[in-house]
């Protein structure tokens, strides 16, 4: 690929599958072989090579994502040792900000694949479930920012997370019922009522040759 | 008693004041040459002036409250309409009793004292995210739209007046371009006082009320600009005065802005060294901000956007800062504050308003006001938001364009402008005040009144009130670190990427300054949602134990079979062969204790202490509803009903915790665990059985206690436990010790739950007494655990073993009973 990209053909297809526009691409494009440093392919340590990353909490979280290749749309699961730029637009698109000719179908859809990005983010083990050992990673990766902050604080609060998001799916538990973790569906209904797609989604995909106002 | 005789009563009283004015200053001898020494005296002049003013303000503060005993008015009516409309019922009669306008709002009192306050608390408890969020499309309406609506007002009507329409005037094209532009800006006053009632969202309101705070630099360049023009004369304006003019915006727009960050560092500053004169903590937010508003209007910068930044940017720092107490009380005074200026200057805009003098009627001028300021409204909202809609991400669309329109409204500080006018240099100047009047009235009386309909006919989204949830803040946090990774990754700068930079920096170098250390710790967001929820949930509890009658139930699942289990009195052992049951049965369970265990291991030392005020804990609840009757200026007693909040939130914790616990841990035990359940609940049962109640049918002074227990409702295995252990003294600690080791390495759940968390008890709460509660359990287990190895004491275990009956609370939690109960406070928040 790489190079062929600057086909026009192959750009079509790509900005039919993902939704961006052909300048979007170009951008990404050379984003993408900077990042590779001319490769064909991104592998992880080249994410080590942007200097702003190396401050995020959840850094690895986020890096992981772009090799899960339950996020690369395959059928198949595990991780992938690369990606290449169609893989690298595929998540991109993940961060697609709503289109407003969009119908409420593909809103549904478009909601439903940004939350299973995110699912699949905290879900580590693959299982389906967000487990409370998962969320308390994910917490004490959050949190880990602040150096004043005790593990087990983030600890407490991944278990006053979890607890809600039980109380919300499940409603009252019975004595013997136990909570395992919260399955996708579960994650949905957590969701409810907060719009994410106005939330989950980056301002330059939607980029324009005018610059940056806000 | 309705509110009208109410009404009756207190403009009696208004127009006492103003006949007594009269008079007095009508006889001035009199009182001079007192003939010999009175008694009582009466002085009239003497207090006058703060009697005056007390008095309209209780008058004010009265009209809210008849105001507000009718739902049905004010929710159709906007308050300020209201007070607007009394002002004007007591102005007439202040004139008919004295028949000179003694009472209006001045613009020296409107700018110096009652606008600040209002500002203030805007800025204070402005929701920055939002805020700086939409900054872009705020300065835009707010600057540009600004001078938008004050170009085309002025340039309109003296287009109309070329005309001949409005008759002769003595005016030039330099007075209406003055006039328009202090008619031009919205009015933060009015605008907040008018869409609260409104609740429109979030974006749409930051929008409208952002703007009207920040155009004040933009009315303040523009009034003093074209002021200066009309006073050295048109035939002077030069280009170099208009660049000046332009100039000048950016200093006072900017120097305000400036002004207002830097009084917000000092702020931050001062408050972080606040900690031995909490009782004065809170003044220090109003002084320094208000001398931030002070020092601008000193420099002739925009006073309004100094205050208002100090506000935004203070309020973080601030607010972890200084302690609880000190935060409520800024809260509720600047809140006070506000509100009460609000209605004080709405008010006086009624009053005002009655006064023959100012008025000149020119229904042309008028009219033509207000056609073109709605209609210059309307056209730039819609401009600059197609302009805006190109570069924002959540479209604004034509209903909020309607809505921001209609928005519109002027208000007191219009007012107070025309009211500076100089009648030398502006020759109509009744006209423009009359004007101004007339437009402030008619935007916030009739569109206040019709906004509201507006808004539900037009189906405006409307702010969802949602109690924040702590999986969302979660997300919402990992969000903000997943969208600007991606922009890191994508290699663009956007706003994510300005956000980030921002908290950092922030976190590494502003906290550090600005924070007390102890505050450094608690102040992430999310844990202030988790300890918001915690709160509730506290509060829930409590409030269903006072439904109950009882504090009891939260202490522990199982009180009501409990209560009389207490100190450890050795009782007959029939029951031996149930431990020696337990101990065969529920080896498997140990692990779950054992992070307990090692709680108690580190309080090793303070055992003692603990025990001591753990009991005294219990007393506590006893005096609750006594105060300590101690007067101190510099000290307010509030430890007990604090420290009682603390434990009850404590143990609220503690038990959703455990109750969490054995739920999510069944993740490794679930199986076993719910075998023991049963069979745990079977050993209740029978229990129960041989024991009613879970009392012992002894005799004795145990009895006496346990009734004298009950009757506190205080008691609880947990005291019992706490003497047992007392009683078995280290022994128990240190075999528990050795115990652990065989147990630790299985994964244990939650352990020292929330308080890591909470800020500034960290060390205290570590061993507090109620930390200690959770071993409620620990007793039992250790002690089952240790008796074969010191057989000596098992006799005296065996009684509370027995009535503790339940022996694992943790278990217990997770008993028919119980679960519906612990899950209450979820079930009502959501």
């Amino acid at each position: 690929m790489g190079s062929a990209h600057s086909l026009p053909a192959e750009m079509r297809a790509l900005a039919e599958k993902t939704g961006f526009t052909s300048d979007q691409i170009e951008h990404l494009h050379r984003r993408f072989k900077q990042l590779s440093r001319d490769q064909l392919t991104i592998r992880k340590e080249n994410f080590d090579s942007i200097p702003d990353l190396e401050f995020n909490p959840i850094r690895s979280k986020i890096v992981h994502a772009f090799f899960d290749k339950r996020n690369l749309r395959q059928e198949s699961d595990g991780l992938a040792d690369e990606i290449d730029f169609e893989d690298f637009l595929t998540i991109m698109s993940y961060f697609r900000p709503i289109e407003t000719s969009m119908d409420e179908e593909q809103l549904e859809r478009f909601r439903r694949d940004k939350l299973k990005f995110l699912f699949h983010m905290y879900d580590s083990d693959r299982d389906g479930k967000i487990t409370l050992h998962e969320y308390r990673n994910v917490v004490e990766e959050l949190l880990s920012g602040n150096p004043h902050l005790e593990k087990e604080a983030a600890r407490s609060i991944a278990d006053g997370a979890m607890m809600e998001a039980a109380s919300i799916c499940v409603g009252q538990m019975g004595p013997d019922q136990v909570y395992e973790g919260i399955t996708f569906e579960d994650f949905l209904k957590m969701w409810q009522g907060i719009d994410i797609e106005t939330k989950m989604h980056v301002r330059f995909l939607n980029m324009e040759p005018i610059g940056h106002c806000y | 008693m309705g509110p009208a005789p109410c009404l009756g009563l207190l403009l009696g009283l208004l127009a006492l004041p103003a006949t007594l004015g009269q008079r007095s200053s009508g006889s001035p001898i009199n009182s001079s040459q007192p003939q010999s020494f009175a008694i009582v005296s009466f002085k009239w002049n003497h207090v006058k002036d703060p009697y005056i003013i007390t008095l309209w303000i209780l008058v004010a503060s009265l009209a809210k409250i008849v105001f507000h005993l009718s739902h049905k008015v004010t929710r159709v009516v906007p308050e300020s309409a209201l007070l607007i409309v009394l002002g004007l019922f007591l102005g007439g009669i202040v004139w008919a009793a004295d028949h000179i306008a003694s009472f209006t709002l001045t613009p020296n009192v409107f700018f110096f004292y009652l606008l600040p306050p209002i500002v203030l608390d805007a800025g204070y408890f402005m929701p920055n995210r939002l805020f700086f969020g939409n900054l872009g499309s705020i300065l835009l309406y707010a600057v540009i739209g600004t001078v938008w609506n004050a170009a085309t007002t002025g340039l309109s009507l003296y287009g109309v007046y070329l005309t001949g329409i409005m008759g002769h005037l003595d005016i030039g094209l330099l007075d209406f371009l003055l006039f328009g532009s202090l008619i031009a800006a919205v009015d933060p006053v009015a605008v907040l006082a008018v869409f609260e009632e409104v609740h429109v969202n979030e974006v749409l309101f930051i929008i409208v009320f952002g703007e009207s705070l920040l155009n004040d630099a933009v009315t303040v360049v523009l009034y003093n600009v074209f002021e200066s023009f009309v006073a050295i004369g048109p035939e002077n304006v030069t280009g170099i005065e208009c660049a000046k003019g332009i100039v000048s915006f950016f200093v006072v727009s900017l120097g305000g802005t400036l002004v207002g960050i830097f009084f917000a560092f000092l702020l931050s500053l001062v408050s972080r060294f606040t900690k031995h004169v909490r009782i004065i903590e809170p003044g220090f937010v109003f002084i320094i901000s208000y001398l931030s508003y002070l020092t601008a209007e000193m420099l002739s910068l925009s006073a309004i956007l100094a205050i208002t930044f100090c506000g935004i940017c203070c309020q973080k720092y601030v607010k972890a800062n200084i302690s609880e107490q000190s935060s409520t009380t800024v809260r509720y005074t600047m809140k006070m504050l506000a509100s009460g200026a609000e209605t004080i200057i709405f008010m006086f805009l009624g009053i005002s308003a009655v006064n023959p003098e100012i008025w000149t009627w020119n229904t042309a001028f008028i009219l033509l006001t207000l056609v073109f300021i709605s209609v210059y409204r309307v056209i730039g909202v819609v401009l600059q938001t197609w302009i805006l809609n190109h570069y924002r991400m959540v479209q604004l669309e034509i209903i909020d364009q309607v809505v921001m329109s209609y928005g519109g409204l002027r208000g007191a500080v219009a007012f107070a402008l025309v009211a500076l006018l100089d009648m030398n240099k502006v020759k109509e100047r009744n006209l423009f005040v009359s004007t101004t009047i007339i437009v402030v009235f008619f935007t916030v009386i009739f569109q206040g009144l019709t906004i509201k309909p507006l808004v539900q006919w037009l189906k405006v989204k409307k702010t969802e009130h949602r109690e924040p949830k702590l999986n969302e803040k979660l997300h919402g946090r990992a969000f903000d670190h997943i969208l600007s990774a991606i922009e890191d990754i994508s290699g663009q700068i956007g706003h994510n990427y300005l956000r980030d930079k921002w908290s950092n920096f922030d976190r590494k170098f502003l906290s550090k300054i600005l924070m007390r250390r102890s505050a450094q710790k608690s102040r992430d967001q999310i844990l202030n949602v988790f300890h918001e929820l915690n709160l509730k949930d506290a509060i829930t509890y409590v409030a269903e134990g006072e439904r109950r009658g009882s504090l009891a139930f939260i202490r522990s699942p199982s009180t009501d079979n409990m209560v009389n289990v207490d100190f450890s009195t050795p009782r007959p052992s029939t029951v031996e062969s149930s431990v020696s049951y337990l101990l065969r049965e529920k080896a498997g369970p140990v692990c779950l204790d054992m992070q307990a265990l090692e709680q108690r291991r580190k309080s090793i030392r303070d055992t003692e202490d603990t025990v001591t005020h753990h009991t005294l804990q219990q007393y506590l609840y006893k005096p609750r509803q006594e105060h300590k009757h101690l007067y101190s200026r510099h000290e307010i007693m509030h430890n007990e009903d604090e420290k009682q909040d603390k434990e009850i939130f404590h143990r609220t914790m503690r038990k959703r915790l455990e109750s969490f616990k054995s739920t999510k841990l069944g993740i490794n035990h679930s199986k076993k665990l719910n075998k023991i359940h049963k069979r745990d609940r079977g050993q209740k049962r029978r229990n129960s059985s041989v024991i009613p109640n879970g009392k012992i049918p002894s005799e004795n002074p145990v009895q006496d206690f346990a009734l004298k227990e009950k009757d506190l409702e205080f008691s609880e295995p947990e005291d019992s436990n706490d003497y047992e252990t007392l009683h078995l003294g280290k022994g128990v600690d240190f075999l528990a010790d050795v115990t652990k080791q065989n147990f630790t390495d299985t994964p244990s759940g939650i352990d020292n739950p929330v308080f890591s968390a909470d800020d500034g008890q960290s060390v205290y709460m570590k061993f507090s007494p109620w930390l200690s509660s959770e071993d409620t359990v620990v007793p039992s287990q250790r002690a089952r655990v240790q008796i074969p190895y010191s057989p000596n004491n098992f006799r005296r275990l065996t009684p509370f073993r027995l009535s503790n009956k339940s022996i694992d609370s943790f278990l217990q939690a997770d008993g028919p009973e119980d679960r519906p109960r612990s899950f209450l406070p979820e079930s009502t928040h959501m």
